[in-house]
C-alpha cells in the first residue's frame, strides 16, 4: 500500500495538540511529579510552614509506616486494610462477579426484562453520587429503611446497618453503584462471539454449564482481566463512601481516599497527605501497568 | 424437570436483580411527592408538589442547581469537547512521532493521578494559581482530568471519517485551520456529542473537586448545596432533600434517555472516570 500523504503537517499537528497537552501537563503530569517533592516537606496551609515549607526528609513516610500504632483504627495501615477488603469485596466479587452474571443471564435473552434490569443498573451508575448516597441512607435506615422493612417481614430482625455492619453496607452500596460498567463491558464482549461456536456446541449436546465453562468464559478471559484491573483502580480511588458514612463509625469505613481527605483537608497536613498520595499512586501505577500489559497482549492475539 | 429448575433459578436471579437495583431508587421517586415524608418508602396518599415549591424557596440551593452547576458542567463540557476534538484530529491526521503510545500514556496518567492521589497536589496548584473559590479553577481541573479519556473516545470517531473530503479541500488550497473547522468538525459532530454528554454527566454529579476547591456558599454546586436542607442539629429535612435530589438528577436522566434513544447505550473505549 502506498504511503498516504499526511493531511496535517507535523507542525500544525503539534499546534492542534498543544492546548490539550498543556492541560494534561499541568493537571496530570505536574501533580504526579510535584507530589514526590511535597511528600518530603512539612507543607501546610496555615502557620509558618505555609509560606516556607521545609524539608523533613522521610519523616512523613516514617509517621505513615509507624508500625507501633499502624493498625490502630484511624491510622494508615488500618485504612489500607479496610481499603483492601472494600476493593476485594465490592470490586472483585461484587461488580465484576455480578456484572458477569447479569451479562451472561441476559445473553441472547433480549426483551422487556433485560431492558428493565439494564436501565436500573445504568441509572444506579449515572445518577449524581450525592443523590444515590441519600437514597442509600434511606434504604439502610434502621427504623424506616426499605431493607429492614423487608428483613423484618421475613423474620430477620432490624439490624442497624450503619452501626453494626458499616463496611458491608458501603461494600454493597459500591457494588450497586458500579456494576453497570462491568455489565456493559461483558455484554458488548459477548455480542462479538460468533453464534456458530454456540450452535456447534448445542448440536454436540453441550449443557448450559458446559457452554459457559468451555466457550463463553475462555472467550471472555481477556475482558474479565481488563475489567478487573479498571474496576480495582477506580474502586481503590473512590470517595463516595464518605457521603454515606463519613468514614465512621470509629473509622470502620475509612478507606484510603477518606483517610487522605481527613489528613490533608481537616488537619491541613499536606506533607503527610502527599506521602499517602505517593503510596497510593505507586499502587495505582502497578495496577495501570498491569492493565496496559494486558491491552498489549490482547492486541497481539486480536 | 431440569429445565424447570433452570428457569426458576433464572427468574429468581432476574427478580433479585430488579429488587437489588430498583428498591434503593424507589424512595427517590416516591418521597418528593409525599407531604410528610420519612426515610420509609410510602406511596403518597395525597401526592403534592408543595415540596418542590418549598425547594424553590431556598434561593441558595436553587442558584446552586440552575447557575453554579450549569456553569461548571457546561464549562468543563465545552472545554473538554473542543480540546479533545483538536487533539484527536492531530493524532489521527498528522504523523506525530510516538502518537500511538501517547494516548495510552495519557490514559495511564489519568488513571494514576486521580481521586485520592490527586486531591492534595490539585488543591495546591489551584491555590498557588490564586484560583481557589473560582469557577475557573474547578473547570480547569475537570478539563485536565477528563481530557485523556475524551481524546481516546474521540480518536475512534476521527479515524472513522473518510479522508477524501479533507484531501480535496487541501488540493483546493484550504489552510489546515479551515480544513479542520469547515470539513472535519461537522463530520465528527456525533463523536463530539458523545464526549460532550459524557463530560457533562461526569461533572454534573461531581462532589470532591468542588468541595475542596470552592469556599463561598454562593458558588457551590448542587452536590454540596443539598446539605443546606439539613437543620442546625445535623438532621436532614427529608422531604426537601428528596425533592431537591430528584430535580438534581433530572438532567442526567434526560441525557440518558436521549443517548439511549439516539445511539443505544453502547460502549465507547471502556473508560468511565
Amino acid at each position: 500500500m502506498e504511503q498516504r500523504r499526511a493531511i496535517l503537517s507535523v507542525q500544525s499537528g503539534f499546534l492542534f495538540l498543544l492546548p490539550a497537552l498543556f492541560f494534561i501537563a499541568l493537571f496530570l503530569v505536574f501533580p504526579f511529579l510535584w507530589i514526590f517533592y511535597l511528600s518530603f516537606t512539612n507543607q501546610s496551609l496555615t502557620g509558618a510552614n505555609a509560606a516556607n515549607p521545609s524539608f523533613v526528609g522521610l519523616a512523613n513516610y516514617l509517621a505513615l509506616f509507624n508500625f507501633r500504632n499502624w493498625l490502630t483504627p484511624g491510622q494508615f495501615g488500618s485504612s489500607l486494610i479496610i481499603t483492601i477488603e472494600f476493593v476485594f469485596a465490592s470490586a472483585l466479587i461484587g461488580q465484576v462477579g455480578l456484572g458477569l452474571a447479569l451479562a451472561i443471564a441476559f445473553f441472547r435473552h433480549k426483551g422487556v426484562l433485560r431492558e428493565l434490569v439494564y436501565t436500573l443498573v445504568i441509572l444506579a451508575w449515572i445518577i449524581p453520587e450525592v443523590v444515590v448516597a441519600f437514597a442509600w441512607i434511606a434504604f439502610l435506615d434502621r427504623d424506616n429503611g426499605t431493607l429492614n422493612l423487608i428483613l423484618s417481614r421475613i423474620g430477620l430482625g432490624r439490624p442497624d446497618w450503619q452501626l453494626e455492619y458499616a463496611l458491608p453496607s458501603v461494600i454493597i452500596f459500591n457494588t450497586w453503584r458500579g456494576t453497570a460498567f462491568s455489565t456493559l463491558l461483558f455484554s458488548s464482549a459477548l455480542e462479538t462471539i460468533p453464534p456458530s461456536y454456540l450452535e456447534t456446541a448445542e448440536v454436540a449436546g453441550a449443557s448450559a454449564w458446559q457452554k459457559l465453562r468451555d466457550i463463553l468464559l475462555p472467550l471472555l478471559r481477556g475482558h474479565i482481566l481488563t475489567d478487573l484491573i479498571l474496576i480495582t483502580l477506580w474502586t481503590f480511588n473512590t470517595f463516595t463512601p464518605y457521603l454515606i458514612t463519613n468514614g465512621g463509625p470509629a473509622y470502620k469505613t475509612e478507606v484510603v481516599s477518606i483517610y487522605t481527605f481527613r489528613i490533608a483537608f481537616q488537619f491541613f497536613d499536606f506533607g503527610s497527605g502527599a506521602a499517602i498520595a505517593v503510596v497510593v499512586m505507586l499502587i495505582n501505577l502497578v495496577l495501570a501497568i498491569g492493565y496496559l500489559a494486558m491491552l498489549r497482549r490482547q492486541a497481539v492475539y486480536a | 424437570m431440569k429445565k424447570l429448575f433452570a428457569s426458576i433459578a433464572y427468574y429468581a436471579f432476574v427478580a433479585f436483580a430488579i429488587a437489588f437495583f430498583g428498591l434503593p431508587l424507589l424512595w427517590l421517586v416516591l418521597t418528593p411527592f409525599n407531604p410528610r415524608a420519612t426515610l420509609a418508602v410510602e406511596i403518597p396518599a395525597s401526592p403534592t408538589l408543595d415540596n418542590f415549591r418549598a425547594v424553590f424557596g431556598n434561593t441558595f440551593a436553587v442558584r446552586a442547581l440552575v447557575q453554579n452547576n450549569l456553569i461548571l458542567a457546561l464549562g468543563a463540557m465545552i472545554g473538554t469537547t473542543f480540546l479533545a476534538a483538536l487533539a484527536a484530529y492531530a493524532l489521527s491526521r498528522a504523523q506525530i512521532p510516538g502518537r500511538e503510545s501517547l494516548t495510552y500514556v495519557l490514559i495511564l496518567f489519568s488513571s494514576i493521578v486521580t481521586g485520592t492521589a490527586a486531591m492534595v497536589p490539585i488543591f495546591l496548584i489551584i491555590y498557588y494559581m490564586g484560583l481557589i473559590d473560582t469557577y475557573l479553577g474547578v473547570i480547569l481541573v475537570f478539563v485536565g482530568g477528563l481530557l485523556p479519556a475524551a481524546i481516546f473516545i474521540m480518536r475512534d470517531f476521527v479515524d472513522g471519517i473518510p479522508r477524501s473530503y479533507e484531501e480535496s479541500a487541501l488540493v483546493a488550497g484550504a489552510t489546515p485551520r479551515r480544513v479542520f473547522l469547515d470539513i472535519a468538525l461537522p463530520l465528527i459532530r456525533p463523536g463530539m456529542m458523545v464526549v460532550a454528554i459524557w463530560a457533562f454527566v461526569q461533572t454534573w454529579g461531581a462532589f470532591l473537586i468542588p468541595f475542596i476547591l470552592l469556599r463561598s456558599p454562593e458558588r457551590m454546586p448542587a452536590s454540596i448545596a443539598i446539605y443546606s436542607f439539613y437543620t442546625e442539629a445535623g438532621t436532614p429535612n427529608v422531604t426537601l432533600v428528596a425533592a431537591y435530589s430528584l430535580l438534581y438528577a433530572i438532567p442526567v436522566l434526560v441525557l440518558y434517555l436521549i443517548v439511549n434513544w439516539r445511539y443505544g447505550f453502547r460502549f465507547f473505549g471502556g473508560i468511565k472516570r
